[in-house]
């Protein structure tokens, strides 16, 4: 069975792939609401907003990435639940495939979807005038980095695609997560929030993988933050994915 | 090779406190069609559920190929196919694409040739290269029964196959029934129109209150009944004759 896994995975994938690239507006509506908040924090607030950095649209773009990220994982909890409510799952869970390759395919085709959601807000800043002299490396690590968030929170969003009663509990998970890049050093530094406010936005994840992020595209040392964003992204997923894999035998037997 | 396909001994399921099957006994022959006949919420859908390995009994046994769908899972899921009480079908895909799916993931080769008759078989050839969205109930049934075919497996478990079906639609399924048991296919079907049973089974069983009430050929469930009283009637033509005498199809 397990020696299965790749090829079903593969044959998986192709199918949800098919599902993204006949429906490219998943990919333009998880892309746009960054991309309006982008527009309205850049062109409205940012004149106002004292960062100390020269250009607020590089101060900016890591945290509108994780929010395309947050929005753009709650299709794989929406392809999920249509996939349970269709009675497709069960086809697929009676015939002779290795099991774990469904949740995989949808795992796989998330980060896919979400990376051309994040090539296209970053183009989409490159045209605002974000520039960056981050070199190969320092590229390669946010890609990482960013993948990293995608898989935790795709296995998070896994939990309520499998669970949830309609479509609209499938997604609702994410609101949150959209919000969060408010409450962290995303728009506007810490340091003026009141007390325990400040201390919510300095220690949730949201803040350490934004840091990360923008040392990286800025050329300066990451320091501390990537250990601590690391840390809550390798959390998540494992949590999440004990969580999810758990959920869905549950599911099936 | 054993003689009988499907064998279910002391089958009980329960839900909480709701006890769904409460000792269901049945054997099926092999290369026959067996009907497990029953009103809404009797379990018949529990049934096909474990013996297609998607649920775990609570006691009894069950075999399907000669394996034990508790310990033998995988071989159970290679002999069978299982067409649930809705249409599970891929709607974004085309039709040709969800059957090449499905031969895939049951790793055969020359998938595209394995569609393209299936295609053909069903009347399915000139709508293959649309999405199934645009597919009405009947052609959705026919592709899904279709899909269940790829790769003959020796047993087919199919679940209310004619329900919301429109009569030219359910004739065409039946058709393909007769055809599949023909060639030696082993057929269990559940539904709970009385007509269909007695159209296509070799044996039928009825499932009442989580138990097996009868099971028989459809003479020996006539038997029954007090022998039939001869009355001289005038035969009117059925709905389903004149539906028939006028759209143009047949039995």
């Amino acid at each position: 069975m397990t020696a299965h896994f790749i090829g079903d995975t593969g044959t998986l994938l192709g199918r949800s792939l098919r599902h993204v690239s006949r429906s490219l507006d998943t990919i333009v509506t998880t892309a746009i609401m960054p991309i309006a908040f982008m527009l309205l924090f850049v062109y409205v607030f940012g004149g106002a907003i004292d960062t100390g950095s020269d250009s607020y649209v590089a101060y900016l773009l890591p945290g509108i990435l994780i929010m395309t990220i947050a929005s753009g994982v709650t299709y794989t909890a929406y392809r999920l639940f249509l996939d349970l409510r269709s009675g497709i799952l069960e086809r697929f869970q009676s015939m002779p495939i290795a099991r774990s390759a469904v949740l995989w395919a949808h795992v796989l085709t998330s980060l896919v979807a979400n990376l051309i959601s994040l090539v296209v807000v970053v183009g989409v800043a490159l045209v605002m005038g974000f520039r960056s002299g981050a070199g190969v490396l320092a590229w390669l690590a946010v890609l990482g980095s960013l993948l990293l968030f995608t898989l935790a929170l795709t296995w998070l969003a896994v939990i309520p695609g499998l669970t949830a009663k309609s479509v609209d509990g499938a997604s609702a998970f994410a609101y949150p997560l959209i919000l969060l890049p408010f409450v962290s050093s995303a728009f506007v530094p810490t340091g003026t929030m009141p007390g325990p406010v400040r201390a919510f936005a300095e220690h949730q994840p949201v803040t350490s993988i934004v840091n990360t992020i923008r040392d990286l595209f800025m050329q300066q040392p990451v320091g501390n933050d990537i250990w601590i964003a690391l840390a809550w992204c390798v959390g998540t997923l494992v949590v999440a994915y004990v969580v999810a894999t758990g959920a869905y035998r549950r599911k099936i037997s | 090779m054993v003689a009988t396909a499907i064998e279910v001994h002391g089958l009980e399921k329960s839900y909480r406190d709701l006890h769904v099957l409460r000792g269901v006994d049945f054997d099926v022959a092999r290369g026959s069609i067996f009907a497990l006949l029953g009103s809404n919420g009797a379990g018949k859908t529990t049934v096909i559920r474990i013996l297609s390995t998607l649920l775990k009994t609570d006691a009894g046994t069950a075999t399907v190929n000669g394996f034990d769908v508790a310990t033998h899972a995988p071989d159970v899921r290679e002999s069978i196919s299982l067409t649930g009480q809705f249409a599970a079908v891929d709607e974004i895909l085309t039709g040709r694409e969800n059957l090449v799916l499905v031969a895939r993931l049951r790793h055969l080769k020359d998938t595209g040739r394995i569609a393209d008759e299936l295609l053909e078989r069903f009347a399915l050839t000139d709508a293959g290269g649309r999405r199934v969205s645009n597919y009405s109930g009947g052609m959705r049934r026919r592709l899904d029964i279709a899909m269940s075919l790829i790769g003959s497996p020796p047993v087919i478990f199919l679940d209310e196959p004619t329900t919301g079906l429109d009569p030219e639609a359910r004739i065409e399924v039946w058709r393909a029934i007769r055809e599949l048991a023909a060639g030696g296919t082993t057929v269990l079907l559940t539904t709970q129109y009385l007509d269909e049973a007695e159209h296509l089974a070799d044996r039928i069983a009825i499932l009442h209150e989580g138990r097996i009430i009868v099971n028989g050929t459809l003479a020996e469930l006539k038997k029954l009944l007090p022998p039939a009283k001869v009355e001289y009637v005038e035969k009117q033509p059925t709905l389903e004759d004149v539906f028939f005498a006028i759209v143009g199809g047949g039995k």
